[in-house]
């Protein structure tokens, strides 16, 4: 152990940290280049929001490798402990915090802002893994399965409650860790077609999707119409499916807020609200087509710069980045993810300890999703849903608690040859 | 390692391709589609247009007659605009609280966040005004523009006028103009237009998404700077075109004076006319419903689209054609009994001159002769081949400038159809022959022609043989350059040496006692013309004389018609009279012309009295309702409308009776 501890420097994945910071570099560039203006912009402030994120990203460094240096079995003993503390912060929120922009989601420390539900995703991760890694464990009876799900739920309710659908909605990547545990995949594939179906329920007539429905059932039925069971099976399949359909309209113009409803309209294209919901991702599109190719410069981007893009230095970063560094910017940043992500999920598997698996693809999955929202609603194929991009995007928590997550990882995985 | 362990290509792979799924979408939006990266560009890059001063148009001699002057745009800006006492401003500007919102509105609607025009043209004193208090109207500001000045008021349709331009010539101009620029609609400022408006200047300014302005783009690498149109020399002589437009006052005609050794237009009258600075200013639309609804008609440009027999003008030139064929010679006579038969038809003639040669045939318009002459041409091929005589006849026709437009330089100019041999087989079936169209042998019938052609045959005669295409602009810009087609000399085919019998018989219908116009003679100089008179069927007959002075070295042929004006004698003859004097002696000496002054002349109203006050009606000549009546009796007709040279017209008083 002894032996361990003193060349612990020398089991991290360093090529996983310069990603990390390679990406860090990205987003206080391109935050700089949000800020920017030429006359105003001689000197370097710690005020402005780039001098900030410099701060953010040095002591999230600070943090990382303090984490690197604490014992590994820590997390696994006191996941139940943080996803607590995570719980307890996420309902003080709510009598304490401060509402900014409708969401109750900070906790003003000093001049900072806590964001707990940034912070719930390593709790949720921690507990999920320590449970998942626990001896015995079969993912595929009901039992284990409320228990994860409930892990999961709750969290998820308490940030709905601020309301932040954004972060809420950052838990379903949980459901990938748990299809690797070897949740079955039947219940995904389910999860994802009622997402998909009541998608289409807005495009399509809901007439023309029963009788599709009834075709495809039909056609299942006779391929197996040896088989009565399955043939009731699919039967019940179908008519639960129309049913969904009825209940997922009602939802849809009942339940959710008018804003909700608009931000999916203008993503799917039914609405075109150029000054409303859609005025962010028509001003993001603009700046990032306006990029082409190689982009039109550092610093020289004139939707950047003469601020037509809204929130550019928080959600809509990756516009700067699509403006001044053009596709090819632009394919490099999404290289960057991918490599990092492929790189945890292969390290996952190279773990002795399903606790390590696990959080591996925890934290896949959370930065994946973040990712392709993020990227997604910049360029308009997804929702406007308020989560950040990892690493990059302005702000202390989101950052904070991407690299712990990241960080806690690396340790897990620099002691993969130990026992947790 | 579990078979789980393969779930972990499922969800790697998925990684990967959503990844690919945002790249695609990536190359989509910036590198395959541009609609993005302009979108871009009309967010943040407008461009402030710096307009140059439209190019100066003088007479020859560099007398200006259009120029600039500035006048004072109000330009709003929606969005800046402060709470302010509206009333001050409506008070200053002259407008009522209603138009102030309704204006208001229209410039929200327009763009709130672009400036717009809120009040046009203000005067001086305005401007004075609002300066003073400029900084109470936030989102305000005056704009300098030039509009045009015309210090004579004269050419109103010669100079044509300036307008904002309209959708259909956005487009046809492919993106030089905006709405709210102005382009000539007419005249000269028309076909000049692109030498005239100059380059407008660019500066391309980069602007905030609160719409204030952040300097200009790339340094200014693309800005440019604004150029002013070139100046335009006309071929005008403002002298003879300000007297003949005094002279058209309250008649219905033109005039067209061209210098015969260069084909550059000295007059280009047409009657009733317009003071081009109506065309301008805050009045201009209300002016210019007025000209357009003028029943007279200002807006027809009568010296290149009024159509008439050439009639008399017509007459020298059979007899060019003829002499260079040797069909005759300057005195082969013809006998002309007061009439002319064919078959049992007689056709009248005006006198009865027994023997005559061309020089008393051209002096006294005699119709037997040229009839007589016609019919030699028609029948030189023997009596079956008239048809193909015809058509070779017609042929030279046309190298006098008939049948087809001459190419002047101003837009919309007509040339009416000159009949080929083919032409009439299709109206009369394969029977017919000289007698079916005699009237063309005098300039009648079918033959129609536009004031400026009759003033281009007499540049003809003046010249021995060829014209220079006539133009109205003598040089574009500091060098003076012109077109070549200005310069080139287009010859009719036929010798010099035929012209001298045809000159003596102008002269003499001129200068001496059985001439048509001998009341006209301008002493001390050998004007050489002939008058004519066009029946009208609406009233009154036209007056027409075409000439040109002096008899060597001719330095002007002219043409004037006088709708309504009676016997070629009474008034087109001595405007012409009065404009070539002025125009060779730079001076009038006071003469009194059918025991008329100028002065008279002037003043004169021979506007036609419409009847049920038709405004479309067409108080013009009738030719095209001769040409209809003639397709059922033709002859009668043709003779009848033969009116020209009644022998000496009486003083004009008589004239009027008659």
């Amino acid at each position: 152990m002894q032996q361990q501890n003193n060349r612990f420097f020398f089991n991290v994945d360093w090529i996983t940290i310069l990603i990390y910071m390679a990406l860090c570099a990205v987003g206080f560039v391109n935050i700089f280049s949000v800020q920017y203006k030429p006359d105003i912009s001689d000197t370097f402030s710690f005020s402005a929001e780039y001098g900030k994120q410099l701060i953010f990203i040095i002591t999230g460094l600070v943090l990382g490798l303090s984490i690197l240096l604490l014992d590994a079995k820590f997390f696994s003993v006191f996941a139940p402990i943080v996803y607590g503390i995570t719980v307890i912060l996420l309902i003080a929120v709510l009598v304490v915090g401060r509402n900014v922009g409708g969401n109750q989601a900070w906790i003003p420390i000093g001049s900072f802002r806590l964001q707990p539900s940034e912070f719930a995703k390593f709790g949720t991760a921690l507990l999920l893994a320590r449970y998942i890694s626990s001896f015995n464990i079969k993912l595929n009876s009901l039992k284990p399965i409320l228990i994860c799900a409930a892990i999961i739920l709750l969290p998820m309710a308490l940030i709905k409650l601020q309301p932040d659908d954004g972060s809420m909605l950052v838990f379903l990547s949980f459901m990938f860790p748990l299809y690797r545990e070897g949740l079955p995949g039947n219940l995904l594939i389910i999860f994802w077609g009622a997402a998909l179906l009541f998608i289409l329920n807005l495009f399509v007539s809901t007439s023309i999707l029963i009788i599709s429905i009834l075709i495809i059932g039909g056609i299942f039925a006779y391929a197996h119409r040896k088989k009565v069971r399955k043939m009731i099976n699919i039967g019940i399949i179908v008519i639960i499916a129309i049913c969904y359909l009825f209940i997922g309209k009602y939802l849809f113009d009942n339940v959710l807020k008018p804003h909700q409803r608009t931000r999916i309209e203008v993503t799917l294209g039914l609405k075109t609200d150029n000054r409303g919901a859609g005025y962010n991702v028509v001003q993001s599109k603009i700046a990032i087509g306006a990029g082409q190719l190689t982009g039109r410069g550092y610093l020289e981007g004139t939707q950047t710069k003469y601020d037509y893009v809204p929130a550019q230095s928080t959600d809509f970063i990756f516009s700067t980045i699509g403006e001044e560094w053009g596709f090819i910017g632009c394919f490099v940043v999404i290289g960057l993810y991918c490599f990092l992500l492929l790189r945890i999920i292969n390290m996952a598997e190279r773990q002795r300890s399903v606790f390590s698996r696990v959080y591996g693809y925890s934290i896949a999955c959370i930065f994946f999703f973040h990712v392709f929202i993020n990227i997604g609603m910049t360029i308009g194929i997804m929702p406007v849903i308020g989560i950040p991009l990892p690493f990059i995007s302005y702000g202390g928590s989101s950052l904070w608690s991407f690299t712990i997550l990241l960080f806690i990882f690396l340790k897990l995985d620099s002691n993969r040859m130990g026992f947790i | 390692m579990d078979q789980l362990f393969n779930r972990k290509y499922i969800i790697q792979g998925l990684f990967v391709l959503l990844a690919l799924i945002l790249l695609g979408r990536l190359f989509y939006i910036q590198v395959a589609s541009d609609k993005y990266f302009l979108d871009a560009n009309n967010n943040a890059l407008r461009k402030k247009f710096i307009y140059p001063a439209r190019g100066v148009i003088t007479d020859r001699k560099g007398k200006v007659l259009a120029q600039n002057q500035p006048t004072y745009d109000l330009m709003v800006t929606p969005n800046e605009v402060l709470p302010f006492d509206t009333l001050s401003l409506c008070n200053v500007i002259g407008i009522t609280m209603e138009d102030f919102r309704k204006k208001f509105h229209k410039a929200v609607v327009q763009s709130r966040y672009q400036s717009s025009i809120f009040q046009k043209l203000l005067s001086v004193q305005t401007y004075a005004m609002l300066q003073e208090r400029m900084a109470n109207y936030k989102g305000f500001e005056v704009q300098k523009r030039t509009i045009r000045y015309y210090p004579d008021s004269i050419g109103g349709q010669l100079l044509g006028y300036i307008k904002e331009v309209s959708q259909a010539e956005i487009e046809r101009h492919h993106g030089y103009y905006k709405p709210g620029d102005y382009i000539g609609k007419s005249g000269i400022e028309r076909q000049y237009e692109t030498d005239l408006r100059g380059t407008k200047g660019v500066r391309n300014m980069l602007y905030n998404v609160r719409n204030v302005a952040q300097g200009s783009y790339a340094d200014g690498k693309f800005d440019s700077l604004a150029i002013a149109g070139e100046q335009l020399t006309t071929t005008i002589d403002v002298e003879i075109q300000k007297l003949g437009e005094q002279l058209l006052n309250n008649k219905v005609g033109s005039i067209v004076a061209i210098e015969p050794a260069t084909g550059e237009v000295l007059a280009f009258v047409s009657s009733p006319g317009y003071d081009p600075n109506l065309m301008v200013g805050s009045e201009s639309g209300n002016n210019y419903m007025k000209i357009f609804s003028n029943p007279y008609r200002p807006f027809f440009i009568r010296p290149i689209k009024g159509r008439y027999s050439p009639g008399s003008a017509f007459k020298p030139l059979s007899a060019l054609i003829a002499l260079q064929e040797g069909l005759v010679n300057e005195n082969t006579t013809f006998n002309c009994p007061g009439y002319y038969q064919v078959g049992k038809t007689r056709f009248k003639c005006e006198h009865v001159d027994g023997n005559i040669a061309l020089r008393r045939g051209i002096a006294r318009s005699c119709n037997t002769y040229f009839w007589n002459l016609f019919v030699k041409e028609m029948t030189k091929k023997g009596r079956k081949n008239q048809h193909k005589a015809y058509d070779e006849w017609q042929e030279k026709v046309r190298k006098f400038g008939i049948g087809d437009t001459l190419g002047i330089d101003y837009p919309g100019e007509r040339g009416y159809k000159l009949f080929t041999a083919e032409d009439y087989t299709q109206r009369y079936s394969k029977y017919w022959s000289y007698g079916t169209i005699l009237s063309v042998g005098i300039g009648q019938g079918e033959i129609t022609t536009t004031p400026l052609q009759m003033a281009n045959i007499m540049a003809i005669i003046a010249n021995k043989g060829y014209y220079i295409k006539p133009h109205l602009v003598k040089g574009i810009g500091n060098d003076k350059h012109i077109d070549p087609k200005y310069k080139e000399k287009h010859y009719v085919g036929v010798d010099a040496k035929h012209f001298g019998p045809v000159i003596d018989g102008m002269q003499d219908a001129v200068n001496s006692p059985i001439g048509t116009a001998r009341e006209s003679m301008i002493p001390n100089i050998l004007m050489c013309g002939k008058t004519g008179t066009v029946q009208n069927t609406h009233g009154k007959n036209h007056s027409v004389f075409i000439g040109f002075a002096p008899r060597d070295n001719p330095k002007i042929a002219i043409a004037v018609i006088v709708e309504n004006g009676g016997y070629g004698g009474a008034y087109a003859a001595p405007i012409a009279s009065f404009i070539t004097e002025k125009y060779l002696t730079d001076s009038l000496k006071g003469r009194r012309i059918n025991g008329a002054t100028i002065e008279q002349y002037k003043a004169d109203n021979l506007l036609p009295v419409l009847k049920d006050k038709l405004p479309k009606q067409k108080p013009k000549v009738d030719t095209s309702k001769v040409d209809t009546a003639k397709k059922t009796v033709p002859l009668k007709t043709a003779v009848a409308t033969n009116q020209f040279n009644k022998t000496a017209v009486a003083p004009k008083n008589n004239a009027a009776t008659e």
